[in-house]
């Protein structure tokens, strides 16, 4: 043993699905307990890694209850504690790491029993923590450390790319400092390529802390691999941000599927939706918003209606919704430059491209917009994976498509609709995945939460929330009493694919010029490697 | 030496207990303190439980002397003869032994033998045989005349003297006590009551 391991008690009782309990020893105080810290158990053929849970405390005779001692004695209330009245830790198991060279080579296990009675319960060390979330290295990303902890929390980013993933937390918990954490580390393992839908435009030259402070974003720290695209010139040159592109979108683009979307948010009913189809198909798919929108009130316009089986009211109401769409600045009837085109040509080089949406946050453009371009992008990108497949060539470089107030896209009722729905589900299949941003979480369709991989939460409030965030997840009670109990700020719940197992982090500093530093390689380390490749080039 | 103090000698023994005389009237150690007594290549401990003084004519009781003396030194001075009708007793309780140089804190195989010299225990040994608590069990499950609270309080008050740190001492034992009796809590605290410092 080594000094650093602290002895907490021993396993007393327990099960598989519930979680061991621990007695503590009367060494150690319930109070220097906390949950969501680590331990280890040292059973008799393994060492398993657990999660204290849950605290309580415990008598062995009830009539202590009943006629407490008189405890301002300090000799009495020191023989008691630990004896006769106790503190108990819920301890939920999570991994084996044995010591024999099978366990060496294969890593942490997830456990499938239980510790037998009276096994050792430590506070785990700071090795054991490296162990089990790894150090950093090309593919896993620094996150933060645990709590109480120096030690590195790294996630997989290889892992993580491979599916949808989901940030979560109440406003102002740090989603977005998160958020930009995790895009930074994808941009520097290059693991894949972002597209991010950015409604408050705070991913791509600079954002600002809970405190007004100024903090660089993407392109301010690897202005080589970020492109920034905006909807709104204007709002982009006032903030002072170098676009690389400034996008507009033709009407000839909008397609039925994206009105259907638009239809809670432009209030449209259901028969409108189904009008467009009719007026899709009538006019054709290049002018039918122009088409419709020159409709004028003659006797033509009726007769056209009737025989479109439309029903007048019914298109009152899909023309003030158009009506709405055409008032979006960004949107003209036709465009020379494709967006799309331009996104998978940045996208193509590994150039990141965050879309800025400048001064239209309003729910309708984002939608819009994101629906509309990523459909295409994923469009393009199936078709790639399809002709990979055939070829036998390199599939396409992963694609990760950042979208915030994930709920407005993924809530029940849209969902099997939307492209997002869809990429939620197939997940990596045409190597597109997504990173959604929600503060309700509980409105996002279960089907599309089960299918996430990684799902890191901050502090969320909400019943519904939490078991929303939490479904599907073993020892879903216990976790429940770790992410209510989060602090406000900088802590996060991290679970999923790509960590071994659930963890509460306190998110590393993000915002120092030492922080910056540590996220750019250094320019040594990259003439070190040029050299490296030169010299390996000239032996070939 | 004074530390190993002979304090009287064997008169009656058994498996769990015995009954030494002492030497000199009214010298008997006080009670609960660790006492030894020695056979073939064998230590037998034991605790002191109780301690009598009686004449030694079962049939013959005392009288009171003292109507024309001043002090209560003068009653024996007066009648000399006293000390040698009078005799003092002490019952241990048998909590140990040490055979073959090892120390077992259970019962010996034998009884202590009749005439056997009872030392009382040094500094060190008292250390030494306080190192574990299993005695406390002994204690409590042996039927004495004195009730096993007032012994148990007043053997740990005995050994936590020799102890620097003595309230370390008898917190240890008060937890070991705890764990015994877990289900009396209001005899657990009788015996912390007294033991408390």
């Amino acid at each position: 043993m080594n000094e650093e391991t602290k002895r907490l008690g021993i396993v007393t009782s327990g099960s598989l699905a519930k979680g061991v309990e621990v007695r503590l020893d009367s060494s150690a105080s319930v109070e220097d307990m906390a949950v969501g810290r680590y331990v280890t158990i040292e059973g008799q053929k393994q060492r398993f890694f657990g999660m204290i849970t849950d605290v309580s405390l415990g008598v062995i005779d009830q009539k202590l209850t009943l006629t407490p001692p008189d405890v301002s004695d300090p000799f009495m209330a020191e023989v008691l504690a630990g004896t006769s009245t106790y503190g108990t830790i819920h301890v939920s198991p999570y991994l084996t790491i044995g010591g024999d060279v099978a366990s060496l080579i294969e890593g942490p296990q997830p456990v499938k029993t239980v510790p037998s009675h009276f096994s050792t319960v430590n506070l785990a060390s700071q090795r054991d923590v490296e162990l089990v979330f790894g150090g950093e290295d090309e593919k896993r990303f620094y996150i933060g450390t645990p709590l109480d902890m120096e030690t590195k929390v790294c996630l997989d980013l290889e892992e993580l790319v491979k599916r949808s993933n989901g940030i979560f937390g109440k406003s102002g918990t740090g989603k977005t400092f998160l958020t930009r954490l995790l895009l930074i580390g994808i941009l520097q393992k290059g693991t894949a390529a972002n597209l991010v839908f950015d409604m408050h435009s705070e991913y791509g030259w600079e954002g600002r802390s809970e405190e007004r402070r100024k903090v660089k974003a993407l392109k301010q720290l690897f202005p080589s691999k970020v492109a920034v695209f905006t909807l709104d010139e204007e709002s982009s040159r006032r903030r002072r941000v170098s676009t690389d592109f400034v996008v507009r979108i033709g009407y000839d683009e909008i397609e039925p599927e994206d009105i259907g979307l638009l239809r809670q948010t432009l209030n449209l009913t259901e028969a409108s939706v189904q009008a467009v189809y009719q007026l899709y198909r009538e006019f054709g798919n290049k002018r039918w918003i122009e088409a419709t929108l020159e409709l004028e009130d003659r006797d033509e316009t009726k007769q056209l209606l009737t025989r479109l089986n439309i029903h007048d009211s019914t298109y009152r109401n899909l023309r003030r919704g158009l009506e709405t769409i055409r008032r979006l600045p960004f949107l003209l009837p036709h465009v020379p430059d494709n967006p799309v085109r331009h996104i998978l040509e940045y996208l193509d080089q590994g150039i990141n491209v965050v879309l800025e949406f400048g001064r239209y946050t309003d729910i309708t453009a984002y939608i819009l917009v994101a629906n509309l371009l990523t459909r295409r992008i994923h469009a393009q990108y199936r078709e790639r994976m399809e002709k990979a497949l055939g070829e036998d060539t390199a599939p396409p470089h992963p694609l990760v498509i950042t979208i915030e107030e994930a709920h407005k896209f993924l809530n029940p009722e849209v969902s099997s609709q939307t492209i997002f729905g869809n990429i939620a589900r197939e997940m990596r299949k045409y190597n597109v995945t997504l990173l959604v941003i929600d503060q309700r979480p509980s409105g996002i369709d279960d089907e599309v939460m089960s299918q996430m991989g990684t799902k890191i939460t901050c502090l969320l409030d909400n019943e519904r929330d939490i078991d929303s965030v939490l479904a599907g997840v073993s020892g879903k009670s216990e976790l429940k009493s770790v992410l209510s109990r989060l602090e406000s700020k900088q802590q996060a719940l991290i679970f999923g694919h790509s960590v071994p197992m659930p963890v509460v982090i306190r998110t590393r500093e993000y915002g120092s010029a030492q922080s910056y530093k540590e996220f750019i390689p250094s320019p040594e380390t990259e003439i070190k490697q040029q050299a490296e490749k030169d010299i390996e080039e000239l032996w070939e | 030496m004074a530390e190993v103090q002979r304090v009287g000698e064997v008169i009656e023994a058994s498996t769990t207990d015995f009954v030494a005389q002492c030497y000199e009237l009214y010298q008997s150690p006080p009670l609960g303190s660790l006492v030894k007594t020695r056979d073939s290549g064998m230590e037998l401990y034991g605790i002191v439980y109780n301690a009598t003084t009686t004449s030694f004519e079962p049939g013959r009781r005392p009288i009171a002397r003292g109507k024309d003396e001043t002090t209560e030194e003068a009653v024996y001075q007066a009648s000399p003869q006293l000390l040698k009708l009078l005799k003092s007793e002490f019952g241990a309780v048998v909590v140990g032994h040490r055979q073959d140089d090892k120390l077992h804190h259970y019962l010996p195989p034998k009884p202590a033998r009749i005439h056997s010299f009872v030392y009382l225990c040094s500094t060190e040994e008292i250390k030494e045989f306080s190192q574990s608590f299993d005695f406390l069990n002994i204690l409590l499950n042996t039927h004495l005349p004195v009730s096993p609270d007032e012994l148990i309080a007043a053997c740990l008050r005995q050994m936590s003297q020799v102890y620097e740190d003595r309230r370390a001492f008898l917190v240890a034992a008060g937890k070991e006590l705890a764990i015994l009796l877990s289900g009396q809590f209001n005899q657990l605290k009788a015996i912390l009551e007294r033991i408390k410092t």
